[in-house]
């Protein structure tokens, strides 16, 4: 069987149980794949295991058993090619914006110049718009700029993998769809892999080409790939415009709404974690 | 708050001052003369005031002024080793303030630091802190002597083992609560064990070490005083012990006055690199 690019291979992650209690199982024998180019979404309710996933394939946790093959190695830790967008864009306080991403430029190559460090910072720093605000600290911008030079940071090492964690649930509404856009439009021109947790049905079908559907946790399982068909380039403003939009989007939502939880007692007769079913709702529209 | 009113606050505290040197100096003007006929050549022997069994009176003001103004015209001077201007004896005591506080610093804080990064160093050595940390630091001065058979040396060691406690927890505690996440940032750029030391995690735990320092300086200059009153010799706490065998006063009061002012510039030094590593989150 051919190996996709990275490939998640019957994962698990068990916390061991407090004061004698049976040892918690977040996820086991979790199965997925993610082609070179392609952008994958994780979706599931909170408590489900998606950040440990996430962290996993980050090298930031080890799992509890199987492996994470990527470009057909096992990984082992973190690394440069696996660059992650966090959260709570974990810029560090006491450097500016630009020496922010100069931390991660100069990770990437130790032997460049200082010239050669700022120059490439500048690059970064502008193509995230943020040229005015290079020299300050991350306590004198806003949310989305921070989580703009945690883009920055994440993209200037050139990962093979751009991982995000919910990259813009603390933004407000307007922030986080001009930065749903310009990651959307990054991605598209760098044809990045990127695997991104999200809470979000729209951002997962303006970004996403498949989308994971995990059940509640704890023993959360990847119950369905849906196949995101809509075509690209997509834009936020006419994306409920394109036929099957509303087909895709009600799929997700009555997969959130009642059957993450129902999937979660009782899986169908013939699912098998290996090989999840994927449905294309979109085109039976 | 502070700032808001630095004129009225000034003008209150000169006034506050003022009305209590007043009233000090009207009370000692107030005080009777002692006066009964004794044998001159006796008085000549003993001093006028030993001789008709009065006590040195508690100086007033105007002879303190008089006496700072004496130690500041001319700090410098050296007439024998018990005879030294305020400036020498102060610069002896900052010197072995300095020498045993930077002993300390370079102890306390790579040693803060490996406690710091790791649990169990932590939970092994905490014992035998908090056991030491209590421990007055004139109480190894006899150890001190009786190993190092210096004085001088004696009262470094002093200094050092009463500004290292500050500083070595300060510093594992600043180490131990650096975000995770900052460190996974750094993890997740592959740098090196000394390039997330000294990138990330020193930076990260500045301001706490620096705070440590800060309360380490002031211990070791309040320690200073009584550690040189036990060795002797020089520095400033020798210097207000000999005024107290002279029964000079003044003296001992203009000595109180400049080592007030040392540590409180000692401290905004400290405060001042405090601020300088501080950052806001």
């Amino acid at each position: 069987m051919r190996r996709p690019f990275v490939s998640v291979e019957g994962i698990a992650r068990r916390f061991p149980g407090v004061a004698g209690a049976a040892p918690l199982t977040v996820f086991e024998n979790l199965w997925f794949g993610i082609e070179e180019g392609e952008f994958v979404c994780l979706i599931g309710h909170s408590g489900c295991g998606k950040t440990t996933v996430l962290n996993i394939l980050a090298g930031l946790d080890s799992p509890s058993d199987g492996a994470v093959v990527v470009a057909g190695r096992e990984i082992d830790g973190p690394s440069l090619d696996r660059a992650v967008i966090f959260q709570s864009h974990a810029l560090l306080p006491w450097l500016t914006a630009e020496q922010n991403i100069a931390f991660a430029v100069r990770s990437r190559h130790p032997e460049w110049s200082r010239a050669r460090v700022a120059e490439e910072c500048r690059r970064w720093i502008e193509l995230v718009g943020l040229a005015a605000a290079a020299a300050k600290k991350p306590a004198q911008l806003s949310g989305g700029m921070k989580q703009r030079v945690g883009i920055a940071r994440a993209l200037s090492v050139h990962p093979k993998i751009l991982l995000m964690d919910e990259p813009f649930s603390a933004l407000d509404a307007l922030t986080r769809g001009a930065l749903q856009e310009e990651v959307n439009r990054i991605v598209d021109e760098t044809k990045r892999t990127a695997l991104m947790i999200t809470h979000d049905v729209d951002e997962a079908i303006l970004l996403a080409d498949r989308i994971l559907m995990m059940t509640n946790g704890p023993n959360a399982k990847i119950a369905e790939v849906v196949v995101n068909t809509l075509p690209r380039p997509r834009r936020r403003q006419d994306l409920h415009h394109l036929p099957g939009y509303y087909a895709l989007r009600n799929h997700i939502i009555d997969f959130l709404v009642d059957r993450s939880r129902l999937l979660a007692a009782t899986m169908p007769k013939g699912w098998d974690p290996r090989c999840v079913p994927e449905v294309r709702p979109a085109v039976a529209a | 708050m502070r700032a808001s009113r630095p004129f009225a606050s000034l003008a209150l505290a000169a006034l506050l001052f003022a009305l209590f040197v007043g009233a000090w100096q009207l009370s000692a003007s107030g005080r009777p003369q002692v006066g009964a006929a004794v044998d001159p050549e006796y008085a000549a022997l003993v001093g006028a005031a030993a001789a008709t069994g009065g006590q040195t009176p508690f100086p007033a003001p105007v002879e303190i002024g008089a006496r700072i103004l004496w130690h500041l015209a001319d700090p410098f001077y050296v007439r024998g080793t018990n005879d030294q201007g305020i400036g020498i004896q102060l610069a002896y005591s900052l010197g072995r303030v300095l020498a045993g506080y930077l002993l300390a610093a370079a102890v306390a804080i790579p040693l803060g630091f490996v406690i710091g990064m790791s649990p169990l160093l932590y939970g092994a050595l905490n014992p035998f802190i908090q056991v030491l940390r209590p421990v007055s630091p004139l109480a190894w001065m006899p150890l001190a002597l009786y190993t190092i058979k210096d004085s001088a040396l004696s009262s470094i060691f002093v200094i050092f083992i009463c500004s290292i406690w500050p500083m070595l927890l300060n510093t594992a505690f600043g180490v131990a609560s650096v975000r995770k996440e900052w460190l996974n940032v750094a993890r997740t750029l592959e740098c090196g064990p000394v390039r997330t030391a000294f990138r990330v995690i020193l930076p990260a735990a500045a301001p706490t070490i620096m705070t440590g320092m800060r309360i380490s300086i002031g211990i070791a200059w309040l320690v200073i005083v009584a550690a040189e009153m036990l060795v002797g010799g020089t520095g400033i706490g020798y210097f207000v012990w000999n005024q107290w065998n002279n029964l000079s006063l003044a003296d001992i009061i203009t000595a109180i006055l400049v080592i007030g002012l040392v540590g409180m510039v000692l401290d905004q030094l400290l405060a001042i690199a405090t601020r300088a590593v501080s950052y806001q989150d």
